[in-house]
């Protein structure tokens, strides 16, 4: 299926992905994909269950490598350098590519020391200016407020919102480029929904942000560009507000209204 | 009435179901009530007949002559506290890593599968034959008794009940807690040193207290290795005196007094296994 867009010419693009496959086993789950995701921009991948938007989004910090019977084949190229076969240590993309996950994940340690983790992985702060950064990621996660009292206590006392909005953080806190969000919002209520929209809203003026979601609503309101993706393909992919508007594909237009998924 | 209304074939099987439950609930009750039956009676008689014996001598006292005025079982206390808590210190982190291999390493290989299967046996080998393992490979060899040797043959029990705790322990933890640190970039001895198993803790603390209640208690792996000592001594290259051998040689022999001591020395290892319990228990459920 021929669905190679060109952004707009005002985008710059941050990463390609060039016919790319991914096997689980034998099973074939993405199939000859060709995409440009634009820089600081809100990708959204939308489908039914099963599409393989989060095997998608998987591959872009090479999660899958943990689990050997899964391999991807192709190339994801982000500044020329292809991440699938490149020699750099993986541990350096997935710094440049930072993950947030369907389920909040708070490390068992303090909150404090679920944002520093990261941080001290890769660079070696003093101690005011390790206080510095974690301040600065609470507060790009609109956490800070709550939290800044009682950053001694364990990440897994906070509320569920909370605890989503520290793994953004924590993501955060390493400067990465790239955003990945799984189904960032699918466990959380919509009061925290609406929180961690309006902060994708505005981590895009730093980050390239890539999101899975099950709610088209969500895809509208918080993406610029969306991917409509089916059994394996790439249906169709194009400026959010065109692809609910004025879809191309008659398949897309039937998920999008309900009709069928 | 709406209940009236109901189908008689549903009522029938309502009631059929309720009998079943009640049937089933006997059993379950009665079966609880037979084990604490059983264990209430220990905890008494270990009571009545050890808290006698218990006095100041017990404590500052060596092992008596038999029929002898005074005596305790200062000996046997401090040599099962060093071979108890040497073992667990040396089983400890080896059993730890072994853990960390098969939860984190080694499943799904060959490797793990095979290191899996012996630990199991490891874990059911009656402690008898660990130790005359022991007795073949170091008493024999050394030609003597030793407190080492019975370090040895302990730290070899301690070591199974450690890795399997430690490995279900890590295996509870979410992968998702795992992938979330490797989004980060942390190298794997990293996620594993500071995510996994410090999720995982307290069941590695608990596994290990509950390891260290278990050889408090044995006797037969003590029996060939460090054998027994009637003089106090905190030097493993001697026999050295336990409570558990202490307890075995005196209740079988005919001497009052060291029937006496035998009992106490069977309440001190009930309360200090009793005491590892209740804080392995404790800790666990304030984790959760």
């Amino acid at each position: 299926m021929d669905t190679k867009v060109d952004l707009p010419a005002n985008e710059s693009v941050k990463l390609s992905v060039r016919d790319l496959n991914f096997y689980y086993g034998s099973f074939h789950a993405l199939k000859h994909i060709n995409l440009d995701i634009p820089e600081r921009k809100v990708t959204a991948f939308i489908g039914p269950s099963g599409c393989g938007k989060s095997t998608l989004l998987r591959t872009f910090n090479r999660m899958f490598e943990l689990y050997p019977e899964q391999r991807a084949e192709g190339s994801i190229s982000i500044a020329g350098e292809n991440i699938l076969k490149s020699k750099t240590d993986v541990t350096l993309i997935r710094a440049k590519i930072g993950m947030v996950f369907q389920k909040p994940t708070p490390f068992p340690m303090s909150i404090y020391d679920n944002i520093a983790f990261g941080v001290r992985l890769f660079e070696r702060l003093p101690r005011v200016e390790m206080d510095e950064r974690v301040e600065w990621a609470l507060k790009k996660a609109a956490l800070w407020g709550e939290v800044k009292d009682k950053l001694d206590q364990n990440g897994a006392s906070l509320s569920g919102g909370q605890q989503q909005r520290l793994c953004i953080a924590r993501g955060i806190a390493i400067k990465p480029e790239v955003l990945l969000l799984d189904e960032p919002c699918s466990a959380l209520d919509p009061i925290s929904t609406g929180k961690i929209e309006e902060l994708i809203h505005e981590l895009k003026a730093d980050y390239t942000v890539m999101i899975v979601t099950h709610n088209m609503q969500q895809a509208a309101r918080c993406s610029d560009y969306t991917a409509y993706m089916y059994l394996g393909d790439l249906v169709e992919f194009g400026a959010t507000s065109d692809v609910f508007t004025k879809p191309k594909k008659k398949d897309t237009e039937d998920y999008i209204t309900g009709r069928f998924g | 009435m709406k209940s009236a209304s109901i189908d008689p074939g549903r009522m029938a099987l309502h009631r059929r179901r309720k009998h079943i439950n009640v049937l089933a609930l006997t059993l379950a009750l009665s079966a609880m009530a037979f084990g604490l039956f059983w264990l209430t009676w220990i905890l008494v008689e270990t009571v009545r007949l050890g808290f006698g014996g218990l006095a100041l001598s017990v404590f500052t006292e060596s092992t008596p002559a038999p029929q002898a005025e005074v005596g305790g079982l200062a000996n046997a206390i401090v040599g099962s506290l060093i071979m108890v808590s040497l073992a667990t210190l040396l089983g400890t982190p080896i059993g730890v890593m072994a853990g960390v291999f098969l939860a984190e390493y080694g499943k799904g290989t060959a490797l793990g599968n095979v290191t899996g299967f012996i630990n199991d046996i490891l874990l059911s080998a009656p402690s008898i034959v660990i130790g005359l393992f022991i007795y073949a490979v170091v008493v024999a060899t050394t030609k003597t008794f030793s407190g080492y040797a019975g370090v040895l043959a302990l730290a070899l029990i301690v070591i199974p009940v450690v890795v399997r705790t430690t490995e279900n322990m890590l295996s509870l933890i979410p992968n998702a807690l795992r992938e979330a640190a490797y989004a980060l970039g942390t190298p794997k001895w990293k996620v594993i040193s500071s995510v996994t198993l410090k999720a995982a803790r307290a069941g590695v603390v608990t596994g290990v207290l509950l390891a260290l209640a278990r050889v408090a208690g044995e006797t037969a792996p003590l029996l060939f290795t460090a054998l027994s000592n009637q003089f106090f001594t905190t030097s493993l290259d001697s026999p050295m005196a336990s409570l558990p051998v202490t307890i075995f040689k005196f209740a079988m022999s005919p001497y009052e007094n060291w029937q006496k001591l035998a009992w106490a020395g069977v309440f001190l290892i009930t309360l200090g296994v009793l005491a590892l319990n209740i804080t392995a228990r404790v800790l666990f459920r304030n984790k959760n």
